[in-house]
């Protein structure tokens, strides 16, 4: 075995519908059914003990040791339940997994906090319970206060701490335990952009010092630029594994509704009214192909087609609305900025309108398109597609593009490349 | 900063299997062991917890059994035989109250320490056995407390102890050992019916009333006697009042073994139980 750090093999995991809504199974109504059990068993009538459920079924990889494998699949395909298996939280119900190393889980932030003890003492509290020994804890101390930026309120409750403040404090704690293998759950979901961003540098600071990292993350930039392969689960089924970009594209393709192409084939289905109805809209990288997937550096064109069915003295006009994976609008721009468009006079018929993307513009992530067609004189929305398309922009860092030789987290919604003059210039400079 | 910061040679790493366990599993005492550091920080926490916000703080230790023991004074006290003659009868309730209260606190805080602790059961590893052990860490402080407050009343009353105090020790751990037998059992119940909640209160008051705490077991009839001292606390508070206050009176060396032997049997039943349903903790809770 050598190298593996964890080999999970056959894992599945069955759990009871119906436990959720009744967790506090009631004394009396299980001692009821153990005295009937044996009257039904005698009639021949056996009780069917709930529907059951598998959360993981048949799950198998292996990670070696300093590898940084992210998880990806829709919400319930298994992600959470096979961290808290590989963790110890939960039994299997099949298969076996073996894990080399200490282990640490972070499933949440700040984990053992306590609301009434204060910062300085969650912060022994939250370590111990994350599996930090009391000398570990003391060493760090310093560093965790400092990365958290909270020292002056180091002596104050934490349940008189703002939110943001709790995960920070929280996450601090997290980022400073030096297990050899880390399975983290969708912590960055939490707290301001800016933080994230830390967040995730101090995380690929722990893939560089070679820890065995499993993270689950809806965050499609975070898992590229993190994990050198992925898994995408699916109703608790591994449906892919390997290198990130091929697990991610095949996610983001299999994922319906949010492609980076939509029709409507259907014109009385479309979204629209009795004077412009959407048609089509979708993504048309320039090497060709389809548009999920897009290299940060190549521009695109966004190609919406919509019907006039009865313009009348209204004049529609395709708005399109960029928003990131944060939700915060990027840009919105529309068709009647081509000056010809803007003088030509509505009629029936249809509409494609085209708008390009430059390359080096868009910030690598996720990018979502809402679609309107609406008129300007009367304000009239027609049709609006809130998500229309989405597909996903990723720097691949390879040196050229807006990053430079930078490798690390990059904040900011766009991410242009500018034009940067540099001149070295003599030590007398300025004397 | 990334670099280890670890001296010579890593120690190896440790091997961690998982896959479903069936019928019975070991106690794994070595691992709990190894998760002491954890188990002390726990206590500590409730120790800052308990009293934060409080007006009169750790006070509330001796203020608990103290006023019981008023109140047992003032009812109880003069009736005749209730406790043996020349005994002072606050006394002698005391000494009963101080180990009864370290049971039964110790009893109440481990049968709820799982559920009280759902968050961290669902989102962190450690053994669960941890909980319920931890949970009656910082009664055992109130107690050392208390037991300073019932040296000063054997003082005031003119009682000094003799050699015998030393048993106090092996019979506090008896009292412990049995309100862990009681709470590991019941604190694995308690996360599948939450029955055990309002259940374990009321039990205390009954078990209360069992228990020599107010009156003499003395008092108990002869006929009867055995099956009361089935109670593994009638042997603990015997033994208590026997090794503070006994005046050289013979030892309740049967009662105290009773009790033993009964908690051996319930801590063996619960840490069965507790094993037997803790992979479904997580699940449940």
């Amino acid at each position: 075995m050598g190298n593996v750090a964890i080999s999970v093999e056959g894992i599945g995991k069955r759990y009871r519908i119906g436990l959720q809504q009744d967790r506090y199974g009631r004394l009396t109504e299980s001692l009821w059914g153990a005295l009937r059990a044996p009257i039904d068993m005698v009639r021949g009538k056996r009780r069917e003990s709930g529907e059951w459920i598998w959360v993981l079924r048949d799950v198998s990889f292996e990670l070696h040791h300093g590898d940084v494998v992210g998880v990806i699949g829709r919400n319930g395909a298994g992600k959470t339940t096979l961290l808290k298996v590989l963790s110890r939280i939960t039994e299997p119900t099949t298969g076996n997994a073996l894990l080399q190393g200490r282990v640490g889980s972070l499933l949440e932030v700040g984990t053992g906090f306590h609301p009434e003890l204060t910062g300085r003492e969650n912060v022994f509290m939250s370590g111990a319970v994350l599996g930090m020994r009391r000398a570990e804890i003391v060493r760090k101390f310093d560093e965790i206060v400092e990365f958290a930026g909270i020292e002056q309120f180091l002596d104050t409750p934490v349940k008189r701490y703002s939110s943001g403040m709790q995960v920070r404090l929280g996450f601090a704690v997290a980022a400073h335990l030096e297990t050899e293998i880390l399975f983290i759950d969708e912590v960055l979901a939490v707290g301001d952009a800016e933080f994230q961003k830390k967040c995730l540098g101090k995380m690929s600071e722990l893939g560089e010092g070679g820890r065995t990292i499993l993270f689950v993350s809806h965050s499609m930039p975070a898992m590229l630029r993190l994990c050198q392969r992925a898994v995408l689960l699916d109703h608790g089924r591994v449906v892919t594994a390997g290198p990130t970009h091929e697990v991610v594209r095949a996610y983001l393709e299999s994922d319906l509704g949010r492609t980076s192409e939509r029709r409507w084939d259907d014109p009385s289905t479309a979204p629209g009214d009795d004077v412009a109805r959407l048609r089509s809209i979708r993504v048309v990288p320039a090497r060709g192909g389809r548009g999920d997937e897009i290299d940060i550096r190549e521009p695109i064109d966004i190609e919406t087609v919509y019907s006039s069915v009865d313009p009348g003295s209204l004049r529609p006009m395709a708005i399109l609305h960029f928003y990131n994976d944060e939700g915060t609008c990027l840009f919105v721009s529309n068709d009647t900025v081509n000056r010809e468009w803007r003088s030509t006079p509505r009629t029936r018929g249809i509409v494609r309108s085209t708008v390009r993307i430059p390359g080096n513009f868009l910030a690598e992530g996720r990018v979502t398109v809402t679609a309107e067609v609406t008129s300007n004189d009367s304000a009239i929305v027609h049709a609006s597609e809130a998500d229309a398309i989405a597909f996903q922009v990723v720097d691949r860092s390879d040196g050229d593009g807006a990053r430079g030789d930078y490798s690390r987290s990059w904040p900011g919604v766009v991410r242009p490349m500018l034009d940067w003059t540099v001149d070295v210039l003599p030590e007398s400079w300025g004397r | 900063m990334i670099a280890r910061r670890r001296g010579t040679t890593p120690e190896p790493p440790a091997v961690i299997r998982i896959g479903p366990r069936r019928g019975w599993v070991s106690l794994n005492l070595r691992e709990l062991w190894s998760y002491r550091e954890l188990g002390f920080f726990f206590v500590w926490r409730d120790l800052k917890v308990r009293y934060k916000q409080t007006l009169f703080g750790a006070l509330w230790a001796v203020i608990q059994p103290f006023m019981l023991m008023v109140v047992f004074s003032l009812f109880l006290g003069r009736i005749s035989g209730i406790a043996p003659a020349g005994v002072p009868y606050p006394l002698f309730a005391f000494a009963g109250l101080v180990p009864w209260t370290l049971f039964s606190q110790s009893l109440i805080g481990s049968s709820d320490s799982l559920v009280g602790a759902s968050n961290l059961i669902q989102k962190v590893y450690f053994p669960r056995l941890l909980l319920p052990v931890a949970a009656i860490g910082s009664y055992l402080l109130d107690f050392v407390i208390a037991m300073a407050v019932l040296g000063l009343m054997m003082l005031y009353f003119g009682l000094l102890p003799s050699a015998t105090v030393l048993w106090v020790i092996p019979l506090t751990a008896l009292a412990v050992a049995t309100s862990l037998a009681v709470g590991i059992g019941l604190s694995a119940v308690n996360v599948r019916y939450r029955d055990v909640r309002y259940a374990v209160p009321f039990l205390v008051q009954v078990w209360l009333f069992a228990s020599p705490v107010a009156y003499s077991a003395d008092l108990v009839p002869a006929q009867w006697r055995a099956i009361y001292e089935l109670n593994p606390m009638a042997g603990v508070i015997e033994g208590f009042r026997w090794a503070l206050i006994g005046q050289g009176a013979p030892p309740p060396v049967g009662a105290i073994l009773v009790s033993t032997v009964m908690t051996a049997i319930v801590l063996v039943l619960g840490l069965a139980y507790f094993r037997r349903v803790e992979r479904t903790f997580a699940d449940v809770i």
